[in-house]
């Protein structure tokens, strides 16, 4: 199916703020809704009269509508951060690669998130629970700037209760947080998974998952085992625009997923 | 206060690749703990003394700033040690420790460590590489927490770039 | 006019004059000719009132960041290369509007903007030039992309190529392998007599759109001496670039590259004035912005020309990824002559040298290469033996 060059309008059905700075918006299609997606993959949301940015799904694939949680940073996002139910926006899409949690079947799946980075997992992790029968261990490792810049604050009780090893941490705490204070790196000592039989998908700020997935080497995994979301600046969303090169990979095309092999390379490149 | 076997300490991380004779002599200087949510290891200001080795539950090393109360300045947990500050030569604890759920861990004198690695130089070495190593890995992972990496652009210490 | 049945096999000849049937036969086929034209003091491209308005007996001369018409001693209509332009700016606009909404009560409906439908005929196209085209069109036009706007201009567009006898100064498509003779996809192919007594063509077919056309012209069966002087000429040409480029295995040396000494040394000259990726026939990259009324009820999408010199090209998270000019002219080079084969299975480069030319400050990146090549070989001498 051809993706459009111009935008499908869809509807802010909810708004849920997560953070001061971060909201999930509840989108329903009000013509065709786009093409099927998979985790992983993003669209290109339009404000009217602001502009177009790329923001990944972060709701589970096969939902008749689209979930999509955005951090307000420019004025774009700030746009669309402050729409509200009944409000039109615009919506190009799908894009992108995707997670692929499906290739670790038989093994553990772990998932290790640096803040708003859980969002565009979410949809990963929310597809490998409605099969859960299909993995050995699911460890889902999040990390946060403080306790109130959480996301999904109020759903990790509830992935621990269909199986999955849930365990938070922020950098710093404020006075009433009773959990873990550290990197997210440090947190992978209690993951307790088999290095040989893992299938690893990081997402964050770049240094984060750097970080990450040095840790997650140093621990006896694969590079082909490791996977990243990797961020450029995007426009068109088609390969055309040439903004989000990164080396070889076009990323709205060859990513925003790469596998850590094609991405350790290229991220150790200053200014690329 | 209970005694510890060598099989007990061998299972701890902090001994993994010591040899039997090596592990079997910290193990006769440590002593089995288990410390209830909510009491403290030590306050700051104390004399340092004791190092402990985390087996289950997890530590909060905290500071009392007045006007914003107690900050935590990083947990700790299982695989981890506790009390580093007796090897600075002032010996005294920069920070207090308090268990924030029901701890089990493995606690030694610091002066019995101190005259256990003088008299044996080779253990005395892999003492000091593993407390060594922990200290840089705190020191790389604080470094990146003050780096602030998941703030917005906005939030940036000095502002935008 | 011609005695035996026209096919599309086969080579003709025609009088210069046949220039004007031609011109009249494309005219009256629905199309809008486009060709060079001497515009002040450069031969640049825009749309044609004649045939006669082809730069006859202009040439030029040229060089590292300089660029200087003059009068040839034939009346050669075709001789002179590397202009300003090139045929991108008639298939890939330098500004389109991609669609526009009104909004009424917090309602708006995108509308994508209409695509003429465009028929244009290219009167001129050099070999490097047509090869420039189809490696947009690999980028533009592909599946992906079906209902684009370079895919629809491009369906509606009749290419008349002309061979190359007379490479200029800073030319090199022969190291690149698109030149000096043309490869298929044109329509039309002339190749250009000047110099000898009679100002004649020799006219070959690609297509059957031009093969239809052959019938307007004035043609005779090419005569096998005069055919052969044009081979001769096409052929001599290839030994008379004005520059070379190595360009065996250079997707791997750019890709050995990134912290080479070289990219401190011609960054110290480029004024990342981004010359070269307007002047160059393959640089593609855009930006969209949204432009609105000041009501704010009205609102459009417009697609323009970007360079990746333009330190806004890779903004993200507060600031750009590459902000030293380093970064970027290494991000041009890389990418024109490595990591293009690497998402789109080509080489960027034709070998045109505008980018040589049209450099105020005289970068030829053929100096650039044969430095890096050196750099690379001083650390890593290759072994002795066939390379």
């Amino acid at each position: 199916m051809t993706i459009s060059a111009v935008p499908s309008g869809y509807r802010v059905s909810a708004s849920r703020p997560e953070t001061h700075d971060t909201v999930t918006l509840f989108l329903e299609p009000t013509g065709d809704p786009i093409a099927r997606y998979v985790p992983g993959q993003f669209t290109m949301l339009y404000a009217f009269g602001v502009g177009e940015i790329p923001i990944s799904i972060s709701g589970p694939a096969g939902e008749h509508g689209l979930t999509q949680t955005i951090r307000a940073v420019g004025a774009v996002s700030s746009a669309l951060c402050a729409a509200t139910p009944g409000q039109l926006i615009g919506v190009r899409g799908p894009f992108g690669t995707s997670w692929g949690e499906a290739d670790a079947a038989g093994q553990d799946l772990l998932l290790v998130a640096g803040g708003i980075g859980l969002a565009p997992l979410r949809p990963a992790l929310l597809a490998a629970l409605d099969q859960r029968h299909r993995y050995r261990r699911i460890v889902v490792l999040v990390g946060a700037r403080s306790p109130a810049e959480l996301v999904f604050a109020a759903e990790l009780q509830e992935w621990r209760q269909r199986d999955a090893c849930v365990e938070v941490t922020v950098d710093k705490a404020d006075g009433t947080w009773p959990g873990n204070v550290g990197v997210v790196t440090q947190l992978l000592g209690r993951a307790d998974l088999d290095p040989r039989q893992t299938i690893a998908l990081i997402c964050g700020p770049e240094v984060m998952m750097r970080l990450t997935a040095r840790a997650l080497l140093a621990a006896g995994l694969d590079r082909a085992s490791i996977r990243v979301s990797l961020e450029r600046n995007m426009q068109c969303g088609v390969a055309e625009c040439g903004h989000c090169q990164l080396g070889p990979l076009l990323l709205c095309r060859d990513g925003p997923v790469v596998s850590y092999q094609v991405a350790e390379p290229l991220l150790a490149i200053r200014e690329l | 206060m209970i005694g510890v076997s060598p099989a007990e300490l061998a299972a701890h991380s902090f001994a993994r690749g010591l040899d039997d004779r090596q592990v079997a002599q910290l193990a006769a200087r440590a002593a089995g703990i288990h410390v209830p949510a909510g009491e403290r290891f030590f306050d700051e200001g104390g004399p340092a003394a004791r190092l402990w080795l985390i087996r289950t539950g997890r530590v909060a090393l905290d500071l009392r700033v007045p006007g914003r109360g107690r900050l935590i300045v990083e947990t700790l947990g299982p695989g981890d040690e506790l009390g580093l500050s007796w090897l600075s030569p002032a010996a005294q604890w920069q920070f207090g420790a308090v268990a924030q759920e029901p701890v089990s861990a493995f606690e030694l004198a610091s002066a019995a460590v101190v005259e256990l690695c003088e008299a044996d130089h080779e253990l005395g070495y892999q003492l000091t590489r593993r407390l060594l190593g922990t200290a840089i890995s705190r020191l790389q992972a604080a470094r990146i927490r003050i780096l602030d990496v998941y703030a917005a652009p906005g939030q940036w210490a000095g502002g935008k770039r | 006019m011609p005695t035996e049945p026209i096919t599309s096999a086969g080579a003709w000849q025609m009088p210069a004059a046949g220039l004007d049937n031609l011109y009249a036969a494309l005219r009256s086929a629905g199309y809008r000719v486009i060709g060079p034209q001497l515009s002040g003091d450069a031969i640049t491209l825009g749309e044609l009132e004649s045939a006669r308005e082809l730069p006859f007996g202009w040439g030029v001369s040229l060089a590292p960041g300089g660029y200087r018409v003059r009068r040839r001693d034939d009346s050669a209509a075709f001789g002179h290369s590397a202009g300003p332009q090139s045929w991108k700016q008639f298939l890939h606009p330098p500004r389109e509007r991609l669609w526009s909404a009104r909004r009424e009560g917090g309602e708006f409906e995108p509308e994508a903007a209409p695509q003429a439908a465009e028929r244009l005929a290219f009167l001129g196209v050099r070999p490097c030039d047509l090869r420039a085209i189809q490696i947009q069109d690999r980028v533009l036009g592909g599946p992906a992309h079906p209902r684009s706007g370079y895919a629809n201009r491009r369906a509606g567009t009749f290419i008349v190529a002309v061979n190359c006898t007379e490479p200029g100064e800073t030319c090199f498509c022969a190291s690149m392998g698109t030149g000096p003779e043309a490869g298929p996809g044109y329509d039309l192919l002339l190749t250009e007599l000047a110099g000898q007594s009679e100002h004649s063509f020799i006219v070959e077919t690609g297509s059957a759109a031009g093969a239809t056309m052959l019938t307007s012209l004035p043609l005779e069966p090419a005569d096998p001496g005069t055919l052969t002087q044009a081979r001769d000429a096409v052929t001599a040409a290839a030994g008379q670039m004005g520059r070379s480029m190595q360009a065996d295995g250079l997707p791997g040396l750019l890709a050995a590259s990134h912290d080479a000494a070289r990219w401190d040394e011609v960054a110290s000259r480029c004024l990342t004035c981004g010359n070269c990726t307007m002047a160059c026939p393959t640089c593609f990259c855009t930006t969209v912005e949204d432009v609105t009324d000041l009501a704010g009820d009205h609102a459009e999408r417009w697609q323009s020309w970007a360079s990746c010199f333009d330190l806004d090209f890779s903004y993200l998270h507060g600031g750009p990824v590459r902000s030293s000019g380093v970064s970027r002219y290494r991000q041009w080079l890389t990418h024109k002559l490595g990591t293009w084969h690497d998402q789109f299975g080509s080489s960027g480069c034709v070998g045109c040298g505008r980018c040589i030319v049209w450099c105020p400050v005289g970068i030829d990146l053929t100096q650039e290469v044969a430095a890096l090549r050196a750099e690379s070989e001083a650390a890593d001498p290759p072994p002795d033996g066939p390379r």
